[in-house]
């Protein structure tokens, strides 16, 4: 096995490990060092790390832990993320956690702040306001503010004053990071022989649960070696799949689908690369990073911004990436998520690019029937492409 | 009974009937001759700003409710569905596409097309619903921000920075929302009639206390889930009206009078009880009668707060500084439903067993509806072991027909009885 296999083996060890090793190790390394948790979508690590606490998304944890307790606490007809991410909590494998943030994007997961407030006194745990008037001349400045709201709290947790100079270095971190992130979507778009769209998720998802600077000296290795690679272009349909915001598809799914297409694009993990260029690291940082947040960002179906329609951002990330076709999907029970699936097939449909809908959950254990959805949509196109 | 207390009961049934008539008309004849319609919904009201535009308001949430009391919800929503709408989403919106695909025709009248769309985000499938008229019809959406209960914290506090500077961003917001009625209606915006609105939406839920009140009574005068949307419905639609104001007095004057005579909403009422949630309006009288062959009556609902117009205790506009007062009410009104009904509404649920003199809560989960129904269960279990409030959780829907499963509920709400007949008998001994 060469060092960039080795790599993404430990990338995903990593991010199928319930136990989150890497926060446990940074807190063997940093005693009295603090945690904050934060939920899908995005969040503005930089905030935290500027207190020198260490930022985890906290995204669910697919098959790996049997619902237990969280059952008995939230209703039935929510998605998968949000019970499992709360049964992590339940059964103490977040332990680690001095603050939890809740970005507010969806009914299920907004509601179920209450739950955790209920369960979990014993750290804070509050909801994020993202502007959903996102043209409103007013929304930076709103989001700066609470920004600082939450700076407050993080200084409190810590005992640390965030400073500008901190936040600016932070800043300048976290841009390394997502051009880091650009970089590695490039050549899963322009050479997707070179890396599977797999082995390009497990290394940006390590990004959610490891300290970014380690991150940061990971993927640079990674770039290195992946130029190196002997492997050939083969004969594939190029596809972008779509709905991967929030709940994640579990990795034998995309695996499936990789079997069949290239995967050149998509939307997994967006928070990670939400913010589409460097912020600035001069003037106010907060305001930079609320800016770059609402100016400078990709699209998911839980932000409304009536300067970036959905559906025709989807259509400019299939001509961008060079692909023929996409794999519109949705979590089980995501009410944003299912509700963009009609406007988007509706869009490609118009459009004339052909589509497959496909519904997951991160808990799916056979993946037979996604299997062949997905090679008899592959071998449809190839033949009419032929 | 006396001419004067026969003329007085029944009175408010048949005045709701015409409002909720006069409203269809005006949609209907709105559908025919073009005039401009605002689609909104019950949590965060626009109508003062609306009603200085003249806009026609339409409200999908309660056109989708009277499809289902009718019986007729589930066309629509296969409408929906056959769109490619997914069953696992809310039925509102469902039954509100299906609406729209079939022109507007609904067994009450019409509804006409959308000048406008507006959406706050007190619940974010409002934001998504309000997503697809705008790419059926073209029409602007304009989405308001209330950033209101962010996870702890007392109540909002006017003369917290914090608050002063929501408060700002909600009237910038405003500010901007005026402009845009503008533009689409050509009008412009008359500040003292936004100030008579206000006014009258001052009036109006003053009586609408009075009303809610009443039903501390025992036994109560109405039952909260089912003459309680209506009365939602009225204080909805006509927010801002005269007519508003006169219905809630109109009512008020009808419980009086039948607390005066001894008459309760059940002919002995053995239970009070508080629903969180909302009905099964597929189901709705029987879902009222499950509960009442046992005596139980709702004095009061969570719905009847969070989308009965938000009207915090100690509610009034400032009418000497109007959008000032208008952000603040919206944002009050915010936080007031998130906590006291939805997200974190454990302590308001035992403050009202308390007051109200409850024995136990039924918690409504909505399928459809993550909104008001994700944590529910954990706050049943939060009442149970912190306060000793007996709670039943029971599951259906709005407006979807398929997800009532008779027997299975009639046996949860039978169990539920015995275990507070028991409760009480031992209380007793
Ligand atoms: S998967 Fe969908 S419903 Fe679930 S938390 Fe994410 S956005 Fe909300
Ligand atoms: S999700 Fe619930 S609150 Fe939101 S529109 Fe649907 S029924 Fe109403």
């Amino acid at each position: 096995m060469g060092e960039l296999e080795r790599i993404v083996d430990d990338c995903r060890a990593l991010v199928e490990d319930p136990s989150y090793p890497a926060v446990r190790r940074w807190l063997a390394d940093h005693p009295g060092g603090k945690v904050l948790g934060h939920f899908q979508v995005y969040f503005p690590e930089e905030l935290a790390h500027a207190a020198g606490m260490l930022p985890v998304k906290i995204m669910g944890a697919g098959s790996t832990v049997q619902i237990r307790q969280a059952d008995a606490r939230i209703a039935a007809f929510v998605c998968s993320i949000v019970r499992s991410s709360l049964e992590l909590a339940l059964s103490g494998r977040l332990d680690f956690l001095s603050l939890f943030v809740i970005p507010s994007i969806c009914d299920a997961v907004r509601n179920a702040c209450g739950v955790w407030v209920r369960n979990f006194p014993q750290f804070p745990t509050r909801v994020l306001y993202f502007p959903q008037n996102a043209a409103s001349a007013h929304a930076v400045d709103y989001l700066a503010g609470e920004y600082a709201r939450l700076v407050r709290l993080i200084e409190e947790t810590t005992g640390q004053p965030v400073t500008a100079e901190r936040l600016a270095a932070s800043i300048a971190v976290f841009n390394e990071n997502r051009r880091l992130l650009r970089e590695l979507y490039r050549i899963k778009r322009e050479t997707p022989w070179l890396l599977s769209a797999l082995e390009a998720y497990v290394l940006t998802r390590a990004g959610g649960v490891m300290p970014r600077e380690e991150h940061n000296a990971l993927l640079r290795r990674v770039l290195e070696l992946v130029g190196q690679r002997p492997a050939k272009r083969q004969d594939r349909i190029r596809v972008v799949f779509e709905g991967g915001y929030c709940e994640q598809p579990p990795l034998d799914m995309l695996a499936v689908i990789q079997d069949a297409c290239y995967i050149v694009d998509d939307d997994l993990l967006i928070g990670l690369r939400w913010l589409v260029d460097d912020v600035a690291t001069d003037g106010d940082p907060l305001a930079n990073l609320a800016w770059a947040y609402l100016n400078a960002s990709s699209y998911s179906p839980v932000q409304h911004d009536p300067r970036k329609p959905r559906a025709e951002m989807l259509l400019r990330r299939l001509r961008a990436a060079g692909a023929d076709a996409a794999i519109v999907a949705a979590p089980k029970m995501c009410e944003p998520g299912l509700e963009e699936q009609v406007h988007y097939t509706r869009t490609l449909e118009a459009a004339g690019i052909p589509y497959l809908v496909l519904e997951f959950e991160e808990t799916m254990t056979t993946f037979e029937q996604v299997g062949i959805q997905v090679e008899t949509f592959a071998e449809s196109l190839l033949f009419e492409f032929a | 009974m006396t001419a004067q207390a026969q003329d007085l009961v029944g009175a408010t049934r048949k005045e709701s009937r015409r409002l909720f008539d006069s409203w269809w008309q005006e949609m209907t004849a709105a559908a025919g001759d073009g005039r401009p319609t605002a689609y909104v919904f019950v949590m965060g009201s626009f109508n003062e700003l609306l009603r200085v535009f003249d806009f026609v308001i339409n409200f999908p949430e309660i056109t989708a409710l009277q499809t289902a009391v009718r019986g007729q919800s589930m066309a629509y929503l296969q409408a929906a569905e056959d769109y490619g709408f997914s069953p696992d989403i809310c039925g509102y919106v469902k039954v509100d596409v299906g609406l729209q695909l079939k022109g507007g025709e609904h067994p009450h009248g019409r509804v006409p097309r959308p000048a406008l769309a507006l959406a706050t985000n007190m619940c974010n499938t409002y934001v998504k619903w309000a997503e697809f008229w705008e790419h059926h019809y073209g029409c602007p959406v304009f989405v308001l921000d209330l950033p209101a209960w962010r996870g702890a914290g007392a109540a909002p506090d006017p003369a917290d920075p914090a608050f002063e500077r929501d408060r700002r961003y909600v009237e910038g917001q405003l500010r901007e929302l005026i402009a845009l009625c503008e533009r689409i209606t050509g009008r412009p915006f008359d500040i003292d009639r936004l100030r008579e609105s206000m006014a009258e939406t001052n009036r109006m839920a003053a009586v609408y206390h009075e009303v809610l009140a009443l039903n501390r009574h025992r036994p109560a005068p109405f039952n909260a889930a089912r003459e309680g949307i209506t009365y939602q419905g009225i204080a909805n639609l006509y927010r801002g009206a005269p007519e508003g104001t006169q219905f809630f007095a109109l009512a008020r004057d009808e419980l009086r009078e039948r607390i005066r005579l001894g008459l309760g909403t059940v002919p002995d009422e053995k239970f009070r009880l508080l629903l969180a949630g909302t009905a099964c309006y597929t189901h709705f009288k029987r879902f009222v009668e499950l509960f009442e062959s046992w005596g139980g009556v709702f004095v009061l609902s969570t719905y009847m707060i969070f989308a009965g117009g938000g009207f915090v205790p100690g509610f009034g506009y400032d009418l000497t500084r109007p959008l000032e007062s208008l952000a603040e009410q919206m944002l009050q009104a915010a936080w007031w439903g998130f906590t006291g009904s939805m997200f974190y509404p454990q302590e308001w649920l035992a403050n009202a067993v308390r007051d109200w003199g409850v024995d136990g809560i039924c918690l409504h989960g909505v399928k459809s509806c993550r909104t008001t129904s994700t944590g529910l269960p954990d706050v049943r279990e939060w009442l149970r072991t912190q306060r000793d409030v007996p709670g039943l959780f029971i599951q259906s829907d709005l407006v979807d027909a398929r997800l009532w499963s008779d027997a299975q509920i009639k046996n949860r709400v039978d169990a539920f009885f015995e275990a507070l007949a028991a409760r009480k008998a031992g209380a007793g001994r």
